[in-house]
Order: C-alpha cells, then sequence, then structure tokens
C-alpha cells in the first residue's frame, strides 16, 4: 500500500486530519492506561498510614519489604510455577503446532480457529470447569474410583498441580499460535535437504526445525509466561491456602489488606519483570533476524 | 516419516481433547440430574430453569449487557479512528503508537485492574458500572484497532485514488468509501469486543463499586461459596454465547 503512494495518496494522508482521528483515542489510552500505571509507581514509594490512609512521604520501606521471606517465597513460588507452566505448554504445544503447520492450506485455518475457540469463551468459566473435575467429590475422582483405580478419592484440588493444570489450560493457546507462525514459515527444502543427508529425525528437529522457529518458541514462551506469572484467578480457585501467586498477592494487598503502597510496590516489580523479559525477548530475537537478511 | 505423522496427529489430538474436553463435560452436567455428585443420573432442564427466576443473576445480566454494549459503542468509536489515522502516519510515529497500543494486550490483567483502581479513587471517581464501562472501553480498544487495521491492509489502495480524482475530500471518501468497505470488519470487532467485555472479570473485579455487579462477579461470588449445579448451567449458558459470538465475529472479519 505504501509502496504505490500516489499523488491522491499523499493526499488524504494529510498529517492533520490523522492527528484529529488518532486523538481522542490516544488520549483515552493516556489518562486511563499510562497514567495509573504512573500512579502506581509513584504510590509505590509512599506508605501507608495508620489507619490504611496513604501518607505520602518518599520511602524505598515497600520494596525492602518485598525482601521479607513471606513475600520471597511467594515471588519466587510465582516464577516456578509459571516457568513449569511454560515448560508444559511448550512440550504440549509444539507437535500441535507443527501438526498445524504442515496440514494442508486450507485445514490450517479451521484448526487454528479450533485452537483460539476455548481461549475466547470466559476464563471464570474454563478455571470452574476443572474444579468441577479434580475436586474430591469430582469427575476425575468419580471415575478413579468406578475403575477401582484408587480405594479413596484423592486431594487434586486446591493445590500447586491444580494451579499449573488451569494454567496450562488457560494458556496453550498463547503457546500454539506463535510457535505455528514460525513453524509455518520453515523452508521445507531445508527439511527434505536434511532427510537427504541422512539426518535422523531427532537431528532435524533439534538442528534445523527447533533453530530456525526460534523467535516463534520465544514469543510463545513469553506470551504465556508473563500472563501466568501475574495470574491471579487461577490460583484464587484451584489453589490451596499456600499456592498463592503474585497476582493474588496483589489483589490481596489492595483490597483485603489495604496496604496499597506495598500492593503497587508488588505491582512494580511485576511491570519490572514484564518490560524487562519483553526487551529481553527483543533483543535477543535480534541477531537471528539478522542472519536472516543477510543469507 | 508416516510414523512420526501418526504420532504426530495422535499427540495433537489428545492437545485438541485437553482444550475442549472440560468444557464438554461441564456443558453435559449442567444437564445432569443429580444434585451434588459428578455420577450420571439422567436429563434435567430444572437447573436452568432455577436460573430464570433467580431476579440478582437478571440483574446482572442486565448490567452486564449495558456496561458490553456502553464499552463496546465507545472503544468502536475511539479504535476505528485510531486505526484510520494510523494508516496515514508513517515511520517511527506510526511504530511508536503501534507498540504502546499493543501493552494493554500484553501486561498481565491484575495490573490494569490495579492502576485503573488507584486512578479513580485517587481522583475521587466513585466506582459503579461507569467505571466499569470505562476500563473495558481501555482494553477493547487496542482489540478494535487490530482487527480493524488488518481489514484496511487489506483494502485497494485504487479506490482512495479514484475517489480524491473525482474531486472527494478526505472526509467524504472516507465516509463513502473506506467506512462501506470497512463494515464488515468494525461489526467483527464490535462483536469480539462486546464478548470480550461480557467475559471480562478481573478488570471488572477491581473497577466495580457496590451494587455494580456484572455477570462475572455473579458467577464468581456463586463459586466461592460453593459448587451447585446451577452455577454448571449458567457456565453452559455463558460458553455457548461466547463461543456463538466469536463465531459470528470470525465470519464477519473473514468476509
Amino acid at each position: 500500500m505504501k509502496t504505490s503512494a500516489p499523488a491522491g495518496r499523499a493526499e488524504f494522508s494529510g498529517r492533520a486530519v490523522c492527528w484529529w482521528l488518532i486523538g481522542p483515542g490516544l488520549l483515552w489510552m493516556g489518562l486511563l492506561f499510562f497514567v495509573p500505571l504512573c500512579l502506581v509507581v509513584v504510590i509505590s514509594f509512599a506508605s501507608r498510614g495508620t489507619y490504611g490512609g496513604l501518607v505520602w512521604s518518599f520511602s524505598l520501606t515497600n520494596y525492602l519489604d518485598l525482601l521479607h521471606p513471606l513475600y520471597a517465597r511467594i515471588l519466587g513460588q510465582s516464577i516456578l510455577l509459571a516457568a513449569v507452566t511454560t515448560v508444559l505448554c511448550l512440550i504440549m504445544g509444539f507437535p500441535l503446532a507443527y501438526f498445524i503447520a504442515r496440514a494442508a492450506p486450507r485445514r490450517q485455518g479451521v484448526l487454528l480457529l479450533l485452537v483460539m475457540i476455548p481461549f475466547w469463551t470466559n476464563f471464570l468459566v474454563r478455571t470452574y470447569a476443572w474444579m468441577f473435575i479434580l475436586r474430591t467429590e469430582g469427575l476425575l475422582n468419580t471415575l478413579l474410583l468406578k475403575l477401582g483405580v484408587i480405594a479413596a478419592p484423592i486431594e487434586l484440588l486446591y493445590s500447586n498441580t491444580a494451579v499449573v493444570i488451569g494454567l496450562v489450560y488457560a494458556y496453550l493457546p498463547f503457546m500454539v499460535l506463535p510457535l505455528y507462525v514460525a513453524l509455518e514459515r520453515v523452508d521445507r527444502t531445508l527439511v527434505e535437504a536434511a532427510w537427504d543427508l541422512y539426518a535422523t529425525r531427532w537431528t532435524m528437529l533439534w538442528r534445523i526445525i527447533v533453530p530456525l522457529a526460534r523467535p516463534g518458541i520465544m514469543a510463545g514462551c513469553l506470551l504465556v509466561f508473563i500472563p501466568s506469572l501475574g495470574a491471579f484467578l487461577t490460583p484464587d480457585l484451584l489453589g490451596g491456602a499456600r499456592s498463592m501467586m503474585i497476582g493474588s498477592l496483589i489483589q490481596h494487598e489492595f483490597l483485603v489488606a489495604r496496604d496499597w503502597p506495598l500492593g503497587a510496590a508488588i505491582s512494580c516489580l511485576l511491570m519490572l519483570f514484564v518490560v524487562g523479559m519483553m526487551s529481553w525477548s527483543l533483543h535477543a530475537a535480534k541477531p537471528l533476524s539478522r542472519q536472516e537478511d543477510a543469507s | 516419516m508416516k510414523q512420526a505423522a501418526g504420532w504426530l496427529w495422535r499427540l495433537s489430538l489428545a492437545n485438541l481433547l485437553f482444550l475442549y474436553g472440560p468444557i464438554a463435560v461441564l456443558i453435559l452436567f449442567s444437564f445432569n440430574a443429580s444434585r451434588l455428585s459428578a455420577t450420571w443420573q439422567g436429563w434435567t432442564w430444572q437447573w436452568y430453569r432455577a436460573l430464570w427466576v433467580n431476579q440478582a443473576l437478571l440483574d446482572a445480566t442486565v448490567n452486564s449487557l449495558c456496561v458490553a454494549t456502553v464499552s463496546t459503542v465507545l472503544a468502536l468509536f475511539l479504535g476505528v479512528g485510531l486505526a484510520l489515522g494510523l494508516e496515514g502516519l508513517t515511520g517511527r510515529r506510526q511504530r511508536q503508537i503501534e507498540q504502546a497500543m499493543l501493552l494493554p494486550l500484553v501486561i498481565p490483567e491484575v495490573m490494569m485492574g490495579v492502576s485503573l483502581l488507584l486512578f479513580f479513587v485517587l481522583l475521587q471517581i466513585p466506582l459503579s458500572l461507569m467505571t466499569v464501562m470505562m476500563g473495558h472501553a481501555l482494553f477493547n480498544v487496542p482489540v478494535v484497532v487490530i482487527i480493524v487495521r488488518a481489514r484496511l491492509r487489506k483494502l485497494d489502495p485504487r479506490l482512495l485514488e479514484v475517489a480524491a480524482d473525482l474531486g472527494a475530500s478526505y472526509w467524504d471518501a472516507l465516509r463513502h468509501v473506506t467506512i462501506p468497505l470497512l463494515r464488515p470488519a468494525i461489526l467483527g470487532a464490535g462483536l469480539m469486543a462486546f464478548t470480550i467485555s461480557l467475559d471480562d472479570f478481573i478488570v471488572t473485579y477491581f473497577t466495580a463499586g457496590p451494587g455494580a455487579t456484572t455477570l462475572p462477579l455473579k458467577v464468581y461470588s456463586m463459586i466461592k461459596s460453593g459448587m451447585s449445579p446451577e452455577i454448571n448451567a449458567l457456565s453452559a449458558l455463558f460458553v455457548m454465547v461466547s463461543m456463538g459470538l466469536i463465531g459470528l465475529s470470525l465470519l464477519l472479519q473473514r468476509r
């Protein structure tokens, strides 16, 4: 569209008009997204008054409080659970993405749609479905009891395992989509060449497909890891008393403990994580794209 | 190779079963006559009937529809403008705005909820359905922008050139050429935004004041106070409505 910019086009893209169109939306996003995020940062340096109000004095106490073992444990656990979720999503999503990428073009669209549809259904309901399956009188225990696999119901719900299951279930589509995009671009002739040179299936996977799909793998991991880290509903509904994660901690500080400055500090930490990982991935993805350009 | 393909197929099928199994189970058991256990005891409609006479649920539904409608209209208004305007920009400016646009979709939703809560409270705007609508209109703007821009890129630029050659002003061309051509995409984006708003729990949870209960908030409090077959029925309805709306939206976007 831009390469064929004719006189008429240039006339249409009068800058002033464009800004009038963009203006309201940009203002809205700025006011309700960027300003509030800045407020969170500012408040993270304030402190809590005796009656829960805000005291506007600059201090780092909230951040120092985060070093307390209680909070450090929750932060560590969140990272661990999110990492396990990401790895599981990658292991499960890779074959599916590869299968879709190798399917006939007409079927690819349908298959992608099948992957996306659950994502578009209500998150709360999807989490509830797992409560229904995993609880002590739930479907899984009933089935296993009937089949005689177990003698007494096992405690599945309200555990870290349940949280990971819920997270994998929620974010698997986020892994499959970028993986598919990357795998679909892998040049088939390279795979054939490897095959002709007597590469085994594993060599082919590790030395050709995985390196070429690396941008997709990284994007997928990021798209799963970030929301998992900040998850609130999943640990809240499926987790036990000890499976608190950063998201639920933030919710707790804001709505239950009413310690807003501390909640804001945790939010800032989460934001720092997210921004850090995103810029790292952009940085890490660069060398590969440069290689592609050179070839 | 054949053998590998077989494995791939089986693994993919297992994945899809994993994705659809729980939803299917939930829908199936919403018709189960047994009140508490997960054993099948025959078909019944009674849980759906119980929903229909539950006044609190009906009120929450009205609230949800209200929020979804207003926030969708607002998001469409702002998002279509952004999409059209962005197309006219070039280079770094365009890229910067594009990337800023994507941020709300990337950061954990809890952060958006918390920051909005802080914002409203510090500005002393009382939490109500209004604040929920504002929050929903916020996360729906990027959704609209993405869908509408995807369509804009597919439009034939010559159509606008012709309009310009025939003496149409920018606004004329917009009204008589671009907007009509974008209509399916705008409708699709609207349906998508509507569904996302209807489904949203987290931002709503942080921005809703007392009395501003939407359907997901109601479902959440029901789940928290104990499981019941009514929740299964409500969830099943929810899933079917969102799937229907999304299906329609995707159909419109394809056209």
